[in-house]
Formats: C-alpha cells, structure tokens, sequence
C-alpha cells in the first residue's frame, strides 16, 4: 500500500469522504443560517434545535404514523418550518429594533426549551433512524467502504444548496428578498408585505435546517442533543465563509468538513478545535470572513 | 431597582427550594440508587436496576430490624459533580443507610469519595473502573458484579489464546474506556500478543465512523471495543456497516445483554463477552429472570441480578449485626459468605471486590437461538480468584 507521511493513501482517502459527509452538513445547517443572517440580521442560535427537530419529527413520524422517510423529506422540514414561523411572529419580530444580542439571547433561550421538551419526553438516550430501503447497501471505492446512504447525503446536499443559492440570487422572490434587506420601508412602499416575507424567510431558514435534521437521522444517533453539539462548529462555519454570504457558507462548510476529516488522520486529538482555530486565523486577518463582503 | 429585582429572585428562589426534607429520625432505613436513568448506559441498568432493587427490598418484607425500608432514586446523567452532590444531600438531609451506585466509572469515583467522608456503604453495579477497589478505594465500596480487570481476562485472553494477537483499541474517553484498555492490552502482551494503538472516541459519540476507520487503517486483527451501553453496539453497527468486521474480529470488552439484544443476532452472532450472571444459567436465575420479564419485558442484565443480590445481602448483613452501623455491617459483609441467584460462594474481599464466578460467553448464530433472548453459550467458566486476579496492593485497605 502507498503511504504519505507516514500513513496509508487508503485511511487518508477515507478519512477525506467522511470529512465531506460532515461537511455536506455543516454547509446546508450555515446556509441557513447565512440566509436569516444575511435577510433578517438575527443571530440565530435556535438553528441547531430546528436541525434536532426535524430529525425527531421523522422519527416520530415514522414510529407513530408510519411516514417514511422520503415523506418526512417534505413533512418534516414543512412542520418545522410553520413552527418556525410561528416563533418569528409570536417572539423574534419583537426584536428587531433592539441590539442584535437580544435576538441572540431569544434564539438560545428558545434552543434550552426545545432541548429541554424533548430530554423531558424522550430521554438522552438516542434512538436510531433505519436507513431507507432504497439506499441500503454499500459501495465499493476500492480504498474503503461506502454505504451508499453517506453517498446520498452529498449529493442531496449539493443539490439543496444548489437550489437555496439559485433561489436567492437568481429568482424574482429572491431578488425581492435581497430588496427588503438593503432598504425595507422602501419595499414597503412597492406595496410588498415585508413582515411577511421575513417570516417566510425564517421559516424556510429552519426548514433548511429540519431538512438536514431529516438527512442526518440514519446517519447519527437521535438524541434531543444533536444539534447543540453541531451549532457551534456551523457557527465557526459561517464566520469563516463570512456572515450572510450563502455562497461562503456553502464553499467554507465543504471545505471545513474534508479539513476536519484530514486532521483527524494526523493528529485526530486536533480535530475538535480545527475549525475554530481556522476561524481566528479569518477573524485576524480577514474580519468580513473569506466571501464577506464588507 | 436592581437591587429590588434582584431582592425579588432571591425570594422566588428560595420558595421554589421549598421546605427541607426532615432528617430520618432513625425509624427508617434508607436505601439509594444513582443511576444513568436517560443516556447511553439506561439499558444496562437504569430503570430495571430501579425495579431490581425494589423488588428485592419487597421480598425482604419491606421492613428490617423493625424499621421501614425507604428508597430513593436520581438520575446522575452521566456527570461525577451530579452524582456526589445527590449522594451527600440524601446522606446529610434524608439520612441514608446506603447507597447503589449504578453505570459510570467516572461517577462512582466521585461518589466513592463521598462514601468514605461519609461513611456510607457505596455498592458499585454498573460501573466496570478496577480502580475503584484499587487507587480509588474505600473502607465503604463494594466492587459487586464485575471490573475491568474481569473483563480482560474473560475476554481478550479468550481471544488473543485463539490466535489472534493483533489488537487496535476503540476506547471510550474516559475513566472506563481507559482502564478497559489498560486491562486489556495486559493480557494481550502476556499472552504474547501486541498493541497496535488506541483511538479515543468521546462519551456518547453521535458518529463513530471515522474513529472505525482509523482503526481499520492500524491493520490489527482485533478491534478491541473498550466502550459499553449504546456505544458499544453504536460503533459495533457502524463497524458492520462499513465493512470493517470483515477484515478485523471484534472483541466486546464490555457488553451486557440488552447490547446484544439491540444488535440482533445477525450483527453479534460469534461475538466473545465476558459476564457476571447470565438468566438462562439455572433454574435459580431463571426464575429471578421470568419475575423481572413480567415487570420490564426485558431479560435482566447482570447488573439486574447484581442490585438485587447486593440490596438483599446488604439488608441480610444488617439483620445479623442488628444494626445499620455502616462499620459493623461492612466487618458483617467482609467475612459472610454471599449464596443466592446471583453468586454461588461469593465474598467481599478487603479490597472491596466481590469475588465470584465469571463466565466468557459467546453469542449465538439466529440458527443456534432456539428461543427469545436465547443468546449466550458458555465458553468458559472463571473462578472469582482467576477473574479478578490478585489483590494488587495498590489499595491502602488491602496490602499485597
């Protein structure tokens, strides 16, 4: 077998495609958040609670209501999306006029009592998602064995910020969003429902998030803390990729994911830190985050 | 104003605390449990522990030397600080007689030192840390169904006599998966075996894939799984998953049988384990067993039989002495012989260690399980003495 410094072609290989399924996650968790950021200015701190949502609402809905997976696919990131509108609406629209700290105490408040519910029904102890029939199986890469479910997570992924990205810049409700950011009273003016259009925009923002929620199911344990352990590397993420810039977040995510990936094969006690020290070096020399704009 | 909210809290949280739980007034005798109620190691223990020991105290007749039999139960979440504080509350506010200390190394280390400043007799079930009865012991801790120094020669000398004399450690971060190891990678080398390496996996891990194939990427022969609870059978199935169970033999160097039971007999057939107490041993532990089905819909676990036969033996040990003195009970405990459905011939040696028979099973094929939960064959039947080995002397209470 070739080796490079010392280690196997084949386990740094492997390493770097396991990297990158982590990674499909942290770009599609930071697009949302780059997306309420960059549309809402809200810190949101419940994203990682919207992402166990999601993932508790396929378990549940397949346990309880026999919905499988593909169903849950749409079902789930819906649901939790109206929930997050409701949230916006009945809370986060309150705060808009203060400090962007109150929004983000709001939103961590919001993740404790989400956390919190579903610890008191549910336990700590995690409960497994089945992978679906369809993406049973493995794949032979030669240098390691991949089951085809890790597989579609990538490609899901980009597809869904393919399409997230495609939305925002290059449609006419994207460009309207892009609108309500730069000068809302203006919009207003036009007769456009801004209040509205944020809400939706929240909404879809955690449904993003409950989407990935869905996909990590099979993956990962269930368990009510799932998203808090992921929230502070997808935060990391988004400084990186630069606050708001959909693109960065997307690019940084992937990125971030195959760098932790090939740390772990040199110095795997490192890999846990990887991203936030990358994330002091950004914020040293380079403030606005790699894509930022300003 | 500050001041005013701040006056304000203060009041609402001191009514929140509620009035104190009176001090027992002696006319009652306590008993505690402080368990992973919720997390990764619910299943070994946990709630069936909680029914063990309640069934144990009802056929006791829920009264000893006349007084009414109290138990108590929390939930120490995986956190040594949770645990000793809820030891020391029970012990200074609802005076507690003794205390079951359930899954957890790292907790019961923490909730021995509380046992020895307090004199409270501490029996560890769940938890596997032989240090517990070595660096970490106490004139009050009783090491009852198993230890990691058990464990590794049930297990990996069973393994590494069969031939296979590379190993490569999955291990779980803490003060378990690291004495599990330490243990292990011993009777590796003095059976002429080696160690290859070792990749540390936090407590609870969501994703042990790239842990598995570092471990894959070591070349070993063995893939010794130094972890228990969820994560054992978490990192089994991801091991099956990505097809390292094919190049490299697992080694579960802790697995209870509600582990087994999650994986099926399809993914931990041929696995090798060593146990305390299995049900379907004798008619003495079967029917234990049948009663603790009715109960849990579950076949009990050796740390099952084990908080029932340690919350029996100690009451038993306070009937003879006539007290719940903690230092005449644990000089009752240290020299009566322990005879029930758990342990045949069983003692408390001054270590703390119980001493009895382990055995080193093997799972079944589906073909081979004839009936539910039909699981285990025996390979080998252990002395206590060659189980858990000699007194190491590292315990002050026990010179070598």
């Amino acid at each position: 077998m070739t080796h490079v410094l010392g280690i196997p072609v084949a386990v740094i290989l492997g390493q770097l495609v396991l990297g990158l399924v982590n990674g499909a996650f942290y770009a599609m968790l930071s697009l949302g958040l780059a997306v309420i950021f960059g549309l809402m200015g809200v810190v949101n701190f419940a994203h990682g609670a919207f992402y166990t949502l999601g993932a508790f609402a396929a378990l549940l809905g397949l346990q309880w209501f026999g919905i499988n997976y593909w169903a849950a696919l749409v079902l789930a990131p819906l649901a939790v999306g109206i929930l997050g509108i409701g949230c916006e609406r009945l809370f986060l629209r309150h705060v808009y006029k203060l400090e962007p700290l109150y929004g983000l105490l709001l939103t961590f408040g919001l993740a404790l009592v989400v956390e919190g519910t579903l610890r008191e029904f549910f336990g700590s102890s995690g409960r497994s998602y089945p992978v679906p029939a369809a993406l049973q199986g493995v794949m032979n890469l030669g240098f390691m064995i991949l089951p085809i479910y890790r597989a579609w997570v990538i490609l899901a992924s980009l597809f869904i910020c393919a399409g997230t990205w495609y939305l925002i810049e290059r449609t006419r409700l994207g460009a309207t969003l892009r609108a309500a950011t730069e000068n809302a009273p203006l919009l207003q003016a036009f007769g456009v429902n801004v209040p509205l259009l944020v809400a939706m925009t929240y909404g879809g923002g955690v449904a993003l998030a409950a989407l990935a929620g869905v996909l990590a199911a099979p993956v990962i344990v269930v368990t009510p803390y799932m998203g808090n352990s992921l929230v502070t590397v997808v935060f990391a993420v988004v400084v990186i990729g630069g606050m708001g810039s959909i693109f960065g977040s997307v690019v940084s995510g992937l990125t971030l994911g195959i760098i932790e990936g090939f740390t772990k094969v040199i110095y795997p006690e490192a890999s846990n830190i990887v991203v936030f020290v990358i994330m002091a070096l950004v914020l040293i020399l380079r403030p606005a985050g790699l894509f930022g704009k300003e | 104003m500050k001041i005013k909210i701040l006056a304000a809290g203060l009041v609402a949280a001191l009514a929140a605390a509620g009035p104190r739980t009176a001090l027992a007034a002696g006319n009652e005798i306590v008993i505690g449990d402080i368990d992973d109620l919720s997390g990764t190691y619910a299943d070994a223990q946990g709630a069936g522990g909680v029914e063990a020991i309640k069934m144990a105290i009802a056929d006791f007749g829920g009264t000893v030397l006349g007084k009414k039999i109290t138990f108590l139960v929390a939930d120490h979440q995986n956190k040594p600080d949770v645990g000793a504080s809820k030891f020391r509350e029970w012990s200074d506010q609802n005076g507690l007689n003794m205390l079951i200390g359930g899954s957890n190394t790292g907790v019961t280390i923490a909730m021995a030192k509380v046992a020895a400043a307090k004199k409270v007799p501490l029996f560890s079930i769940g938890a596997g840390g032989a240090s517990l009865t070595n660096e970490d012991c106490t004139a009050y801790t009783v090491h009852y169904v198993y230890d990691t120094t058990a464990l590794a020669n049930g297990t990996a000398s069973t393994i590494v006599k069969s031939g296979a004399k590379t190993w490569f450690y999955l291990t779980a971060d803490y003060a378990f998966g690291t004495q599990l190891q330490n243990a292990a990678s011993k009777v590796v080398e003095a059976n002429g075996g080696k160690n290859l390496g070792a990749v540390r996996a936090p407590l609870a891990s969501a994703d042990f894939s790239s842990f598995l194939l570092q471990a894959q990427g070591s070349g070993a022969a063995v893939l010794g799984l130094a972890n228990a609870g969820a994560d054992f059978s978490n990192s089994l199935k991801a091991a099956n998953e990505f097809g390292i169970t094919k190049t490299m033999k697992p080694a579960a160097l802790l697995a209870f049988i509600s582990d087994i039971h999650r994986l099926g007999l399809q993914t931990a057939q041929g696995l090798y384990l060593t146990t305390g107490w299995y049900w379907d041993l004798n008619d003495d532990t079967r029917a234990f067993a049948k009663r603790f089905f009715d109960k849990m819909k579950a076949e009990p676990t050796m740390d099952h039989a084990g908080a029932y036969s340690a919350t029996m033996t100690y009451l038993k040990a306070v009937k003879a002495v006539g007290s719940a003195d903690s230092d005449k009970v644990m000089a009752e405990l240290k020299k009566t012989k322990i005879n029930d459905m758990f342990a045949k011939g069983g003692y408390v040696r001054a270590d703390g260690v119980m001493v009895h028979t382990m055995y080193v099973m093997q799972v079944k094929s589906p073909q081979e399980s004839k009936y539910p939960w039909d699981y285990y064959k025996i390979m080998k039947q252990m002395s206590g003495e060659e189980a858990f080995g000699p007194i190491t002397g590292a315990c002050a209470l026990a010179p070598k």
